[in-house]
Formats: structure tokens, sequence, C-alpha cells
């Protein structure tokens, strides 16, 4: 267990390294966030009476696609230099390579989200962050992480790579997006938290299925 | 003749006979239903199309993920033209029960799309399922792209009860715009309705195994142009 947590540890910190000395994916999922969130905002502007009723879809949406991006470079730079055969070659569970590769691409989600709360905060003049909020976009972007990274796998082995890896992976994230969207409409609305569990068992059972359903065939993905 | 060969035209000819005779069932011995507006009575009768289509499909892609599965295991090639060859019978039968929902609809609730959890789950199943092949059609080692689409084919069918589920409590807490769509498949059938139902129902089970065993045939003879062409350096 010690070996297989340092294997994922190796692989996470690996990957971090990278995008510190790089900063490719933050920057080009920031610059989305922050691009997607004008966009609504000239989108919705004039149509909708109370700007802040589309916090909730405008936050989710923005972090989907620019999380996307993100994910979609998981194994491509790995593909492009030839190193996943290393990564392969090397006598470990190759289970252990999908988790260090789902912490990163989770990492990456997480720090463009904590960069954009505060900046939506500011560009729609409501402070709609609380703790269960945080609590819920991390169940959500866990499981986007968890099957995102064995797409962004999927993807890279096809001829057309990232362009492919949204149209595998949103229709089946529909059930945390609406999850996430719906629990947040409830936070801003001051609803029960006990109304909110459902959604929030929801997220769970989806990031406990799908993290199972990835180590078990994560090995057939990589697999030459 | 092969003995598989005369089993599948045994097998077309019984779908033949078991369609007609669910054509009869729906459209002549099936009595009006009573408790819709006589208007629209014989709309009604899309039921015995619309239903069955969309078991059918469901069947479809149950089929298709269990091969999946047995891909992944076995790594035999037929379980690969198993999956493929249910999952598109699974889209061809899902086309079928949303047009005829939709035409449902249209009459029934005067309007062609509502956002009820079935049909928008349908939408989306066949939103997943059409990404499972345009991920099968960007692979082209026959190897790779049987083995990387069982992985989406397992992912894909397990998100579909999620998908319905999220739709539905999305639902119950929005009120939606037209009621009863809850309601599609309980029209409270009469006993004589109830045995047409059945029949259609059974009769699409076997329009479904009829089309698959002539798909699967047909990807084995796609498995073995594909083997000569690599022969021949086509």
């Amino acid at each position: 267990m010690k070996r297989y947590l340092s294997v994922v540890w190796a692989v996470l910190w690996k990957d971090l390294r990278i995008e510190l000395r790089s900063k490719d994916i933050f920057t080009s999922m920031a610059v989305f966030a922050v691009l997607a969130v004008m966009i609504f905002n000239f989108a919705f502007e004039l149509r909708v009476p109370d700007k802040t009723v589309v916090i909730p879809g405008v936050l989710w949406v923005t972090i989907t696609f620019s999380g996307v991006l993100g994910l979609g470079r998981a194994f491509i730079s790995e593909k492009d230099r030839g190193s996943i055969a290393g990564l392969l070659l090397a006598p470990v569970d190759r289970s252990a390579i999908y988790f260090g590769k789902m912490l990163a691409s989770l990492i990456f989600i997480l720090v463009v989200e904590a960069f954009l709360l505060p900046l939506m905060v500011i560009f729609f003049n409501t402070n709609f962050i609380s703790l269960p909020l945080i609590l819920l976009l991390f169940l959500g972007t866990l499981g986007f992480a968890a099957v995102g990274t064995i797409f962004s796998g999927l993807a890279v082995n096809t001829r057309t790579r990232e362009i492919l890896l949204p149209v595998l992976l949103f229709p089946v994230m529909l059930p945390v997006l609406m999850a996430g969207i719906r629990a947040t409409i409830g936070f801003m609305e001051g609803d029960a938290l006990a109304d909110m569990m459902k959604w929030f068992n929801l997220i769970i059972f989806f990031d406990i299925l799908y993290i199972v359903v990835a180590y078990l065939t994560f090995d057939y993905v990589v697999e030459e | 003749m092969s003995l598989s060969r005369r089993l599948l035209q045994i097998l077309n000819f019984v779908a033949l006979i078991a369609m007609l005779i669910a054509l009869y069932m729906a459209l002549i011995q099936a009595p009006d239903a009573i408790n819709v507006d006589p208007s629209i009575r014989p709309a009604q009768r899309i039921i015995y199309f619309h239903v069955p289509s969309a078991w059918s499909s469901m069947l479809a892609f149950f089929v298709a993920f269990v091969a999946s599965i047995l891909y992944l295991v076995t790594k035999h090639v037929r379980w690969d033209i198993w999956a493929r060859s249910a999952a598109e019978l699974g889209i061809a039968f899902t086309v079928a029960a949303i047009i005829s929902g939709s035409l449902w609809a249209k009459p029934a609730w005067n309007t062609y799309w509502t956002w009820d959890p079935r049909l928008t789950t349908y939408t989306i199943v066949l939103l997943l399922y059409i990404a499972y092949f345009m991920l099968r059609g960007a692979i082209d080692e026959p190897s790779r792209r049987a083995r990387l689409a069982a992985v989406y084919g397992i992912f894909a069918f397990l998100s579909v009860p999620l998908t319905f589920m999220s739709i539905r409590w999305w639902n119950t807490i929005h009120p939606v715009i037209v009621d009863a769509p809850e309601n599609t498949s309980k029209f409270g059938l009469s006993p004589n309705m109830l045995t047409a139902f059945m029949v259609t129902n059974a009769a699409f089970v076997i329009l479904f195994v009829t089309l698959l065993a002539n798909r699967i045939s047909l990807g084995w003879a796609e498995e073995r142009m594909d083997a000569l062409k690599e022969r021949l350096n086509f």
C-alpha cells in the first residue's frame, strides 16, 4: 500500500512540476474561464432581470468547459514526448498511474476554481461562496476529474484527439452538472441543507461508481 | 447452406409473422382508448410502437454493455461484433422511440418537445451512443478500437440511470409546464389493450433479436473482408 501511494505521489508530483515550470494548462484554463464568464455576462445582461440568477449555471458550465481543456492535456504531452511508454514500462500497478494523473487534473481544476470563484463574486457583485458550496464543487470536480482522466486516455488514442473529449465526456457528466447546478441554486436561495442532500448523494454515488470503474478499466485504456 | 444461415432465415420469417401480428393487434384488435379525447384516439395507438421501441433500445444497450465487459475479459472479436451490432440497433430503436414520442406529444400535450425525464434521458442516451460510434470511427487499428470502445460502452451504460434520476429530481422541484408526462406509460390500459400491448412488445423483442442476429452475421462478414484486404494489401 505504501509503495502504491508513493507511485501515485511520484506521478502526481511529476505532473505538478511540469505544470509549475510551463504553466501551460493553468494559463489556458484560467484565461478561458475569464473569457467564458465575460461572454456569459454579455449573453445574459439585457435579457435577465437579475443577473445573480444565472450564477449557478455560469459557474458550472464555465468549470466544465475550462476543465475539459485541462483534461485534454493529461495524456497528450506524454504521448507527444513518448514518455507514456516509459511510464507504462515501470514495474508498478498501472492504476497508480491513473490515480496520479487524476489527482493532478483534480488539482489543476480546483486551482482554476479557486481563481474563478472570487472573480465571479466581483463580476456579479454577490457573495455566493459558502462552505457547502465549496464541498459541492470539490465533489463535483472529483467526479469530473475521475471520468475526464480516463476519457482523456481514450481520446489520445484517436485520430481526432482532444476534439473528441468533450463529445465523450459531457453526456456522461450530465448528472454531476445537473446536481451541481441544482444544489448551487439551493444554497443561493437559502434552502435547507437536508433538501440538498439528495444532490450530494447523487454526486458522491457518481464519484464512487466511476472511480471504481476507472480503477477496473484503466489497464485496458493504456494497454499497447 | 450452413445451419446458422438456415436458422437466420427461420428467424427472419418468424420476425415477419410477429410484426404482422403486432400490426393487426395494434391497429385492429386493440380497442380505442376511452380515457383520452376522441380526436386523439387514433394517435394513441402509437403507444404500441413507441413503448416497444423504447424497451428494445434499452435491451440493445444492455446487450452492448454486457458484450463490452465480455470483450475486455476475453478479448475475443466476437464480443466486439456483438457490442457494436447491439449499440447500432440501440440507436435505431432510440430514434424510433424519440420520434414516435414526439408525434404523440403533439396531439396529447400540444408540443413536439417537453423536458420530460424519459424524453430527455433518451436524447442524452442517443448522444452517448453517437459519441460511442465517433470514438470507434476515430481509431484505425481494430483491436485498439474494440478495446477502447468497450471501456466507453461500460461508462456510457452506467450513466443512464444516473441521468434519468437527476432529470426526474430536477423536474419534481421545478414544476413541469405540461402535466401528465410522468404518466406516459400509465394510460390505464383496458384488458384488451393490455393484450395488444404485450403482444407488440414481444414482437419487437423478436424483431430486435432477428436484427441483431443479422447484424452480427454481417459483422463477421466485415471481419472476413478486412482479413482478406489485409492479405491482399488492399
